[in-house]
């Protein structure tokens, strides 16, 4: 169907129809901003969290004092009434499908023709005893931060539990303002069900040299409270007793769904939607943290709670319902991080422990500074598959074009020092890397 | 415990040497040469400890933990104080050196005569207001150059560049001129700083200048000479194939201060879209104003000296004539979709500019221009432009408005250099593809007050007229997003429905 018997086709039933869309992160704001960039049709954006729209991954940076928190929203307060997009805070309680109806807290309702669920994510709790204390929190909705700032005063030492990406930004956000970082870390390196074991080490080292406590293969038991039900400690697996006055939870996130329960949506460990972001009821749609994909592309999750996944849902949808039915179609993987000071990229897939019929692995790390680059790439037939590099900047476009089309290591290596992204006057490696490459294939080559 | 004591004695011995400087407005010291180096080294002491001490110790990485909690850096009390001191420096060099002790009539007294033995040794002669303030600039850059770098150590690009600007103060605008000042002893007065181009230097063209230069001997010739190649051939290669931070960033001493001492406030300026619309007429406005005091100059130059005179009043003014004309034609030809609104209002007043040129010719008496009297041309831009934008808003609001107000909103300089950068150079910044995660350091650190973030989110380049190449949105970007480059026109300017990471099938 052509973009034009298309448009004519949903204009016989839906020329007006209202668009609301529950969430106002990333992925529910580019859908919005994508829908009105293509269609005048009416949209809503609820979120009962904040006005308008923030930058969840900078909440950081507000509480080490590097921006304020308007700072973090993309776009003027102005835009949206410029946009034609209307902004709604309140709480939903509770979705009505068969009325297309959407019930607030507060009793008043709102009816929808289409409904976008983004409603992101919420922090995992474990039920730990005494997880519910005073100063005992995560870090992800914007008020989370308001409990920071207000228990953190007065704090001295602080327990980080979770060794994923939000953990260490609430190590490095509390060790900015001088506390006594410890850092619980379940497994026995930092996140190596992701980084591989050389690259997981060096930011071992480095949350170390920043004077963090870091307690690898550690759990945390129990939180125990003081008499005004404040956290005063809490108690390891390994059998340690922190005093603390404060304790984060980052052990991951999962889909903000238990609202919808009784809705009648396919709901498993999120909202189920098929590749074109359609829920098992009509005119219901979900996209970015809170979508679980019936059918996942191969070597992809599910569920993706990632910044570059939501807002890929967000354009993708926005063309189903303005133009085209479009299938969620992410390019190859990437992702990227910041580890205290040493910046991470990732592109492609490069496995923490990759089976060796499948991927082999090229490896570099620099003497004494932070930074490294690992390759992956098929051992068969030579074919790059992925990289991970820790404090070099990686040109996107080189990577997306090298894994969208096959090409053989050679090539990439010979080109590596181009698609450096450092600032200007950096030092490439090129050379360095170019060897171990050449080291490593004639290994390869003596093997076949 | 340690740190906090060690920082505030340091900052301490540094409030010392700076209060026995500010003491010699009221003291006539005997030795000069001993309290003066006192002084100096104090300040410079306490300085380089106290960058010790926030530094020192730290990895290389980005350190602007607390910069909105400070008052100092956020308009805060600290902050206000600053502003108001500077402000007050300022006015008093400009309006009323005699407050700080300088004397036309005879030998100038206290803070003035302070810098006197410095003065000697250097140029020969006792110390003006303008010394003592080219001093002090010059220590400013030095001493807040070396924590610029301390800051930023590991990224080499603010490695070189905050060297290449504290050399370029020290040599070029402060040592070299002082030290020709002194051999050629009888030659009238020119500016003998090379890098200090028209039209910031907007009386390079003045009669009184053009005179003393070409009355300069052999040196007044050079200058002259090497002044005019570099507007009309040096200025615009190089910022064809670096961008305008060649200058702004690099070389120019206000961009030099900004970067440096300035650097604590650049999170100040303001990012509004409203700001920014008043950003370019104000800069445009300001290059329309260079342009025709600069004509004005010229041909009361040439009215007054037509011995000295390389032209006559008929062919410089032919020679504007078609100076603009083609110009005009180069931009609109070149890029005419590239020009905004208000650019294309600016090219229009300069055509407007050229018409009544040609009529004052025929219209006019010897002295006016444009129906004005040159001389008040001059000495409004000297006043409003040259002192008061330059001076004391461009520094003394660095604690208010952030560090690059001139540079933004005034500079005509820059406007040059933005409008070519703009439309004809291969400098841009680059996008990294679809990392953005929008949270918007890079908008926040970016002292020309330009949204980067609003490019970057949408995975385009960014090329700006204003961007002077700081390059400190992509060293605070989390994610390595941004990339300062030269590279072919192609393509520069990328846009595209989507940043890089959707590959889905759109039939378009």
């Amino acid at each position: 169907m052509s973009q034009k018997q298309y448009l004519s086709e949903m204009g016989k039933e839906s020329s007006n129809k209202a668009i609301v869309i529950l969430g106002n992160g990333v992925s529910g704001i580019t859908a919005a901003r994508h829908l009105r960039k293509n269609s005048a049709l009416p949209i809503t954006v609820i979120s009962e969290e904040s006005p308008y729209f923030f930058s969840r991954t900078a909440l950081m940076y507000v509480y080490m004092g590097h921006l304020k928190f308007e700072h973090t929203q993309p776009y003027e307060n102005t835009f949206w009434e410029q946009n034609n997009i209307e902004l709604v805070q309140k709480r939903v309680n509770q979705l009505d499908a068969e009325k297309q109806l959407l019930h607030f807290e507060d009793g008043s309702s709102l009816s929808y023709d289409r409904l976008v669920l983004a409603c992101g994510s919420k922090p995992n709790k474990l039920d730990w005893l005494g997880e519910d204390l005073k100063a005992v929190q995560g870090l992800y909705h914007k008020k989370d931060l308001d409990s920071l700032e207000a228990w953190t005063d007065s704090t001295q030492s602080a327990t980080v539990v979770g060794g994923g990406l939000i953990g260490i930004e609430l190590a490095e956000m509390l060790h900015s303002r001088g506390k006594k970082v410890h850092f619980l870390v379940r497994e026995s390196s930092f996140w190596n069900t992701v980084l591989p074991a050389e690259e997981s080490e060096l930011i071992n080292c480095h949350i170390r040299s920043h004077g963090i406590e870091l307690h690898l293969s550690t759990e945390l038991e129990s939180i125990q409270g003081d008499a005004n039900g404040r956290v005063a400690q809490v108690q390891t697996s390994k059998g340690a007793t922190l005093p603390c006055e404060w304790v984060g939870l980052a052990v991951g996130v999962s889909p903000n769904i238990d609202f919808l329960k009784g809705s009648g949506l396919d709901l498993g460990k999120g909202i189920r939607v098929n590749r074109f972001l359609e829920t098992n009821l009509p005119n219901i749609y979900a996209v970015g943290d809170c979508a679980e994909q019936l059918e996942p592309l191969p070597g992809r999750q599910a569920v993706e709670a990632v910044w570059y996944t939501g807002r890929i849902m967000g354009e993708t949808l926005a063309q189903t319902l303005t133009s085209v039915k479009t299938s969620y179609q992410p390019g190859p993987w990437f992702n990227s991080a910041k580890f205290f000071d040493i910046e991470y990229q990732t592109y492609g897939q490069v496995s923490p422990s990759p089976d060796s019929k499948k991927e082999a692995q090229v490896f570099w790390q620099h003497p004494h500074k932070n930074c490294s680059l690992r390759l992956s790439f098929d051992p068969q037939n030579l074919y790059f598959k992925g990289i991970v590099s820790l404090g070099i900047r990686l040109r996107h476009e080189y990577f997306d074009r090298w894994l969208c089309k096959p090409t053989l290591m050679n090539e990439v290596v010979k080109a590596l020092g181009q698609s450096f992204f450092d600032p200007e006057f950096s030092p490439t490696y090129q050379a360095e890397i170019q060897s171990k490459w050449e080291l490593k294939k004639s290994s390869f080559a003596l093997n076949q | 415990m340690m740190n906090l004591l060690k920082k505030q004695s340091s900052i301490g011995v540094g409030l010392l040497g700076l209060t026995l400087l500010l003491s010699a407005l009221f003291i006539a010291y005997d030795n000069k040469v001993l309290w003066l180096s006192v002084s100096f080294v104090l300040m410079t002491l306490g300085g380089l400890i106290y960058f010790q001490t926030i530094y020192g110790h730290q990895l290389s990485g980005i350190k602007n933990n607390g910069v909105w909690f400070s008052a100092l850096t956020t308009r805060g009390i600290t902050g206000w104080l600053l502003g108001m001191g500077l402000t007050a420096f300022y006015i008093a060099i400009y309006w009323f050196p005699e407050v700080l002790g300088f004397n036309t009539q005879g030998e100038s007294t206290g803070l003035v005569a302070f810098f006197d033995p410095l003065s000697l040794s250097l140029n020969g002669s006792p110390a003006t207001q303008w010394f003592m303030y080219g001093t002090l600039y010059t220590f400013a850059i030095i001493l807040f150059g070396v924590k610029f770098i301390w800051k930023y150590w590991g990224n080499r690009y603010q490695l070189f560049r905050t060297l290449s600007v504290v050399f370029f103060q020290l040599c070029f605008a402060f040592l070299i001129p002082e030290i020709l000042a002194k051999l050629n002893p009888e030659t009238p007065y020119f500016a003998k700083d090379l890098k200090n181009m028209w039209p910031l230097n907007y009386y390079f063209l003045d009669e009184w200048h053009l005179t003393n230069m070409l009355t300069g001997g052999n040196l007044g010739f050079f200058f002259l000479v090497f002044g005019l190649a570099m507007i009309f051939i040096g200025s615009p290669i190089l910022t064809y194939f670096y961008g305008k931070r060649w200058y702004c960033s690099w070389v120019c001493g206000c961009g030099g201060l900004a970067e440096t001492a300035g650097d604590p406030f650049r999170q100040l300026s303001s990012k509004k879209l409203s700001v920014w619309k008043l950003e370019r007429w104000m800069i445009h406005a300001v290059l329309v104003f260079v342009t025709v005091t600069t004509i004005a100059a010229i041909w009361y130059f040439i009215t007054q000296n037509p011995e000295l005179s390389l032209i006559s009043r008929t062919q410089f003014i032919s020679g504007v004539v078609v100076f603009i004309i083609a110009l005009m034609l180069i931009l609109f030809f070149w890029n005419k979709n590239g020009l905004e609104k208000d650019a294309k209002y600016t090219l229009i007043s300069l055509g407007s500019i050229l018409v009544l040129s040609l009529c004052v010719q025929g219209f006019s008496g010897q002295n006016n221009i444009l129906f004005l009297n040159s001389y008040s041309f001059q000495k409004w831009y000297g006043f409003g432009v040259g002192a008061a934008f330059s001076g004391v808003l461009g520094v003394g609001f660095y604690p208010f408005l952030g560090s690059r107000v001139w540079c933004r909103f005034g500079c005509p300089m820059a406007a040059i250099l933005g409008l070519q950068q703009r439309l004809f150079s291969r400098f841009r910044i680059t996008t990294n593809g679809g990392q953005c995660i929008s949270c918007g350091n890079c908008s926040a650190y970016c002292e020309m007050g330009i949204d980067v973030r609003a490019y970057a989110q949408r995975g385009e380049n960014i090329v700006r007229s204003s961007c002077v190449g700081c390059g400190i949105c992509s060293a605070v970007c989390p994610r390595g997003v941004l990339k300062l480059e030269n590279d072919g026109l192609e393509n520069r300017i990328n846009s595209t429905p989507y940043p890089l990471g959707n590959a889905m099938e759109v039939d378009a």
